[in-house]
């Protein structure tokens, strides 16, 4: 994948966004390099998921730009969603098809090659191998969660947006998740996650933004944070 | 133009736009008063036709006001939801809203007028003559438009998917028209004496029937764009007023 | 590479994705037939729209059978009632093409794929298009010893082909228009009947006309009536289907 030198991975700038009466994002900046793992945190409501929503071209901002790998989203063609997988709230998944065939089917929509090896190593690295021929709808929520992630990462995105990502998640998948994100860290990803989990934030990435008022109002490494420093930071607002 | 509005809302004196509607709203007024008259008393009765049919025939002047009311909000919110999924502008999205309105309510005096002309003349009120039949189902069309607005809490989804399904309606008219026409050709005349072709002959008519149709046309345009304009206006004042209380929070 | 506490037996890296990514006419048809089949996989699983539609279609048709169990003619009373209930049982069908979707979630993954977004309204017209084709399937041979009024005649056939494809061409537009609004299982019905109005006369004037014999000179004027509703629609309803998703 193409990457400029001097611009991030993910690049937003000025991003405005209002849901009728209510304004969630205001002019909105922010930027992920490649190999940086980033934690969103913010209440309820202070717009991460809108943040997401826009970085990955689901909804519309009212003004601002995001860039993506030194392309423009609004400007790009389709071409450029090869560089998003997202996990949102929602499982992203079909009920009535088994895990198998979930990830077959955004295999062939992603033009995947030879796609049945990656598959098979997804379904085994998230634990779901052995149940794969069983109907989604069948799963528990963790489960569920966990190949929601899979199919998030099956075409291999440069850029990964993890909405609350650890939701229902037990110990080990939690621990499986964070692994993961390391992992795809390490190669060179650009991993956006948003939690509620303080700990889990500062243990998991390299930096902590704070997302309140529509703006990103603290941006820190975490190496520099302990818990009880983001605990005050976080409670100012 | 919603600074102009936004004045005059503080007390100041009226804006030359203000003037403007106040004219258009006397003139239609005056319009209608004339095209009453005209109607009711100018036109020289039918000739071709007797008692209850000769007094009745008078509310067809009624009738083509309407028609002509009906068409320009149709056409108007063409125009409309053309220009709003063209530039997203949602001065557009307000231009389409008030002319369906409008137009809706002229479609329905249209309707109303027709089935009560019809009994005394087709024996009915009501038959699947084409144009009936377009009209009405014209009507349906446009009141499921402002149902489905009414359900969009969001302003802009509101304004897109109103403006594609008032495209879609726009173009289901002269589909419909066509269909009913071949529709009926097929079935026996159900109604006694002359036929629905020989009614809307306008060609025909006495000169002071004539007359009167062109002041039908000229009075219920005008009535129109009055009635358009201030429901453009107010829907206009409603969203800026939505703006303000945004602004406020 | 972290070797990880356990639960990561087999290293994702080492099979990174491999993509065609020149796509092309050739990627576009083939995604449109994998959402499709999608669509065709899970109904069989479900049958929640095949089921509806023929359900409700057949108590209609019982229904209506009982009604006009005194008309004396039924060659006149047949071609509305098949139209009719074409029309109505159709809705329940549109509701669930993206209303399930949209419930799961699975829309967004769907939109965030890398293609045309046309390629899903296609795909849904398709599997829409083959539910109610199975759906009348069903529904004639019913009307046929109900009735007893054979409708399987050539032009009849073609013409119920030509009015499924303007009704899901149509239809499955609106249910995407629908699909976020309040109310919207009784909103897709109000905002669909009336723009199928010129299909639903052509059908059943075609219908009628075939049922009394006549021949095809007397009733090509409905085919074409179809074909040009069905080549419209087509044309606006591809236009728009990309604008709807700015926000969903």
């Amino acid at each position: 994948m193409t990457k400029m030198s001097d611009q991030p991975l993910i690049d937003v700038r000025g991003l405005r966004k209002r849901y009728g009466r209510k304004t969630v994002l205001k002019g909105l900046n922010m930027g992920v390099d490649a190999g940086q793992v980033v934690a969103l945190l913010g209440a309820n409501g202070a717009g991460k998921s809108t943040l997401m929503r826009i970085i990955s071209g689901l909804s519309k901002a009212d003004s601002g730009q995001v860039w993506l790998g030194g392309a423009e989203l609004k400007q790009a063609g389709h071409e450029l969603r090869r560089y998003i997988g997202l996990v949102s709230h929602a499982p992203l998944l079909y009920d009535n098809l088994t895990a198998w065939e979930n990830l077959d089917f955004f295999a062939h929509m992603y033009d995947l090659l030879a796609p049945e090896v990656r598959m098979e190593a997804l379904l085994r690295s998230v634990d779901l191998w052995p149940r794969r021929h069983d109907l989604v709808r069948t799963y528990s929520r963790g489960m569920t969660q966990r190949l929601a992630i899979a199919r998030a990462i099956l075409h291999d995105p440069p850029v990964l947006l993890l909405d609350e990502p650890d939701t229902g998640l037990d110990q080990p998948s939690s621990q499986m998740l964070h692994n993961l994100i390391r992992q795809l860290g390490a190669a060179n990803r650009a991993i956006l996650f948003s939690t509620h989990n303080l700990e889990q934030a500062l243990h998991w990435s390299d930096w902590i933004c704070i997302l309140a008022n529509g703006e990103i109002v603290h941006r820190q490494p975490a190496a520099e944070l302990s818990v009880d420093d983001l605990r005050e930071l976080y409670g100012q607002w | 133009m919603s600074s102009a509005t936004l004045s005059q809302s503080r007390g100041r004196p009226m804006a030359f736009g203000s003037y403007f509607l106040l004219t258009l709203n006397i003139l239609a007024m005056a319009g209608m008063a004339v095209f009453i008259w005209a109607a009711l008393v100018y036109a020289k009765s039918a000739t071709n036709l007797a008692g209850t049919e000769q007094m009745a025939q008078r509310i067809f002047y009624i009738h083509m006001g309407c028609i002509f009311g009906a068409m320009a909000g149709f056409l108007v919110s063409l125009i409309g939801s053309i220009l709003y999924l063209i530039t997203r502008n949602l001065e557009w999205d307000r231009i389409t809203q008030a002319s369906v309105e409008v137009g809706t309510l002229f479609g329905i005096g249209l309707t109303i007028c027709g089935a009560i002309w019809a009994r005394p003349t087709w024996n009915t009120y009501w038959t699947w003559d084409p144009r009936l039949t377009t009209a009405t189902i014209t009507i349906l069309i446009y009141v499921a438009y402002l149902l489905f607005r009414n359900g969009i809490d969001n302003r802009r989804t509101r304004a897109l998917f109103g403006n594609i399904y008032a495209l879609f309606a726009f173009l289901t008219v002269p589909l419909t028209y066509y269909s009913a026409r071949w529709f009926r050709s097929i079935h026996p005349v159900v109604w006694n004496g002359s036929n629905a072709e020989a009614q809307g002959d306008i060609g025909n008519v006495g000169a002071t029937m004539g007359q009167t149709i062109t002041i039908a046309l000229i009075s219920f345009t005008l009535l129109f764009c009055a009635l358009m304009i201030q429901r453009w206006r107010q829907l206009r004042l409603e969203d800026r007023l939505e703006e303000l209380r945004e602004e406020l929070e | 590479m972290a070797s990880g506490n356990g639960l990561m037996p087999m290293q994702i890296a080492d099979h990174p994705a491999q993509m065609r990514t020149e796509g092309g006419a050739t990627a576009y048809f083939r995604k449109l037939w994998r959402i499709t089949r999608k669509e065709l996989q899970t109904e069989l699983r479900a049958r929640e729209a095949i089921g509806a539609m023929a359900a409700f279609s057949v108590l209609a048709v019982v229904i209506f059978g009982l009604a006009f169990d005194l008309a004396p003619r039924m060659d006149l009373i047949v071609p509305g009632i098949l139209w009719g209930i074409l029309l109505f049982a159709g809705v329940l069908g549109l509701n669930r093409s993206f209303g399930a979707e949209v419930d799961k979630g699975s829309l967004a993954a769907l939109l965030l794929a890398p293609m045309d977004r046309s390629a899903v309204y296609f795909g849904k017209v398709l599997a829409n298009f083959l539910f109610i084709l199975a759906t009348q399937i069903i529904v004639l041979p019913i009307m046929l010893v109900i009735f007893d009024i054979n409708l399987f005649r050539l032009w009849i056939l073609v013409g119920l082909f030509l009015g499924i494809l303007g009704y899901v061409f149509v239809g499955t537009l609106f249910a995407a228009l629908t699909v976020s609004v309040r109310a919207r299982e009784s909103m897709l019905p109000i905002l669909l009947l009336p723009v199928m109005m010129p299909l639903f006369v052509a059908g059943v004037g075609l219908t009628a006309l075939v049922l009394n014999g006549r021949e095809f000179g007397d009733f090509d004027h409905w085919l074409l009536m179809l074909a040009t509703y069905d080549l419209i629609f087509l044309v606006i309803a591809y236009m728009v289907f990309d604008l709807i998703w700015e926000d969903v």
